[in-house]
Order: structure tokens, then sequence, then C-alpha cells
């Protein structure tokens, strides 16, 4: 069963270790064409919390210090990610970088050595995340769509798991949603859809189904307008949690009517 | 004396500490994270961090990610 009848009717905040959030949209920053439809897509987003990668300074001019702006957002908490790291070892390197940078506790957990599917190794997310909860961060692991070891990464102390739709990137939806049901039953830490949605209904669908959350990056930044579909995601994530939290109707095999069907126009 | 940064061959004075290196790059201390040789080396520790022939630094900064 779903855990929505043990959730308090007002206070429907969605909680990360000892934090608070009422966005349940969370964002990336890669891939946007320019800094400014990134400002905008984040600010019409409502999102409490973006991801950021780390590279090597000086490498392009322009994004030389994305944290100052980021900084400035009135409310944002900012969630480095491990991407480019190959194992735990450089996983665990790149979160203790990411959090002397930025301050925030939060880091995406995302190893993934495979740059043909992305897809991220299981055994060395689990070493990583492990650590680095024992370490104090707030463990957001981006994994494959496995509940067992959901539930694993649950035991050692994430703070959430999130699992792909599909591949980063692919666009291909909630193609793992029959594991992501199990997951659903199964977990008790929020489950976050990270990775391959491309429609706001694909993220209303994910938060009808009983996802804490989801992490939007290409769909929005891709688009031809990226603020208005960071809006048109902000709106179905709201109408998909209120959807789950009202609780869907039984489906049947058989029709039943909505109207009476009393005999009297016989 | 020769070190590597983010990559690159660079000669410089025996010496130099990694806050110098930071201020060759122009790269703002508090916008930027260092690694020595793989090992992370907080903002109060770059002036004491005194570099050796062959060091591997590495300067990094936030960009946009998912």
């Amino acid at each position: 069963m779903s855990g929505r009848k043990n959730e308090s009717r007002k206070n429907d905040d969605l909680v990360l270790g000892k934090h608070r959030f009422v966005s349940r949209l969370l964002m990336g920053t890669g891939k946007f064409r320019d800094r400014a439809a990134m400002f905008k897509a984040i600010s019409a987003s409502g999102t409490q919390i973006v991801t950021v990668a780390l590279r090597r300074f000086g490498e392009d001019g322009d994004s030389d210090d994305l944290l100052s702006p980021l900084l400035r957002i009135k409310g944002l908490t900012i969630m480095p990610n491990t991407s480019g790291a190959a194992n735990a070892e450089e996983a665990i390197r790149a979160a203790r970088l990411g959090r002397e940078l930025s301050g925030s506790p939060f880091v995406k957990v995302e190893i993934h050595p495979n740059p043909h599917h992305l897809l991220p190794d299981p055994i060395e997310t689990y070493k990583a995340a492990k650590e680095l909860a024992a370490d104090g961060f707030v463990v957001m692991p981006y994994i494959p769509a496995d509940p067992v070891l959901a539930k694993r990464l649950e035991e050692a102390g994430c703070a959430s798991v999130m699992p792909l739709g599909s591949a980063i990137g692919s666009g291909r939806g909630l193609a793992t949603a029959d594991m992501l049901k199990i997951m659903l039953r199964e977990c008790a830490i929020p489950v976050i859809v990270d990775a391959g949605l491309r429609s706001p209904s694909e993220a209303a669908a994910a938060m009808e189904m009983g996802c804490a959350a989801v992490l939007v990056n290409s769909a929005i930044a891709a688009s031809d307008d990226p603020p208005v579909m960071a809006d048109a995601f902000a709106s179905c994530v709201k109408a998909g949690r209120q959807a789950w939290r009202a609780g869907l109707m039984i489906r049947s095999d058989n029709a039943s009517a909505t109207s009476p069907l009393t005999s009297f126009l016989a | 004396m020769k070190i590597v940064v983010n990559g690159k061959a660079l000669e410089t004075r025996p010496g130099v500490t990694l806050a110098d290196i930071l201020a060759g790059l122009n790269a703002r201390a508090a916008r930027v994270a260092t690694m020595i040789n793989g090992n992370v080396i907080p903002a109060e520790r770059r002036a004491a961090a005194v570099l050796h022939e062959g060091d591997r630094v590495e300067v990094l900064a936030f960009a946009g990610g998912g």
C-alpha cells in the first residue's frame, strides 16, 4: 500500500534527512543554451533544489562562476553531483569537493562509467553512498530501478533514492514503471524519479504512482522555451501529487454507471 | 620546477603555494575547490600549501549539470 494514509493532510512537505521542502520538482542545470534561460526556468519551476556539476576551472569562461548567482536565489538548496566519477573512491572525492565549495550537505551520487548508456554502477554507488551517509552527507543516489538496491541504500542511511525512469537524456519516460511501483511499496525513504522524463504528463504519472518528487533537466533545458516548460512540469508535479493524496479510484474490468439506469423512458 | 595544473604542465618557481597558483589563474578563492595529488585542500589551507616538483593540482568550479 501507499504511505498516503499515514501522512498528515495539512503538512505535505518533502522531507530529506532533516530538511523540508515544499516543491517536489528538483531541477538540473545542464544543457541550457544560456544562463538567462536557466535562471528563468529555475524561477518558473519553483524548485528548491538544483543539481550542479564540478568541472575544471577556466575550461569555459562563461561558466566559471555558477555558484554566486545560484546562492543569491532565496531558499535554493544546491546539490552537487559526482558526475565524472567512475568508481566509489572518485565519487567520494567529488562529493567532498562539492561540499567544500557549496557548503551544502546534499550530494547526488552518480557513478556511471559507461558513456554509451550512462547507467549507474550499483556496486560502486552503494559503496560511495554508505560512506558518504556515515560522513554526514544528505545522500541522494542516482540508481537503476532496482527495489532491492533501493532498500539496501535506505538501510545504509541515504536520504532518498533516485531511480531512473529511463536513460539520462533519452526522453523515454517511465520505462521502469513496474519496478518503481515495487520500490514505492518497499521503501520508507522518498523515491524520486531522476532521468528520462520528457513530458510533464510523465512527471504527473510518476507522482500519481506515489513518487515523492521528480528531478528534471533535459526536458526543460532542451525545450524551445525552458521557463514555460519548467512551469508546465511544476503544474503537473503538483497535480500528480494531489491526485495521489486524494487516492485514485479502483480499476474495474466492468462498467459502473454514473447515472441512474431507471427505465422510465421504456 | 614543473607541476601540473588542471592537466597542463606549468613551469614555476620553487616554494610556490596553492594560493599563488589560484591568484595566477584569476580564480576567486571562494568559488573554486582545490586538490593536490587527489587530496582535497580546504580554502583556509591554500596559503600554507607549498607545492613540490611533479605535484598535480586540480582547480574546480561548479558548472551546469543534471
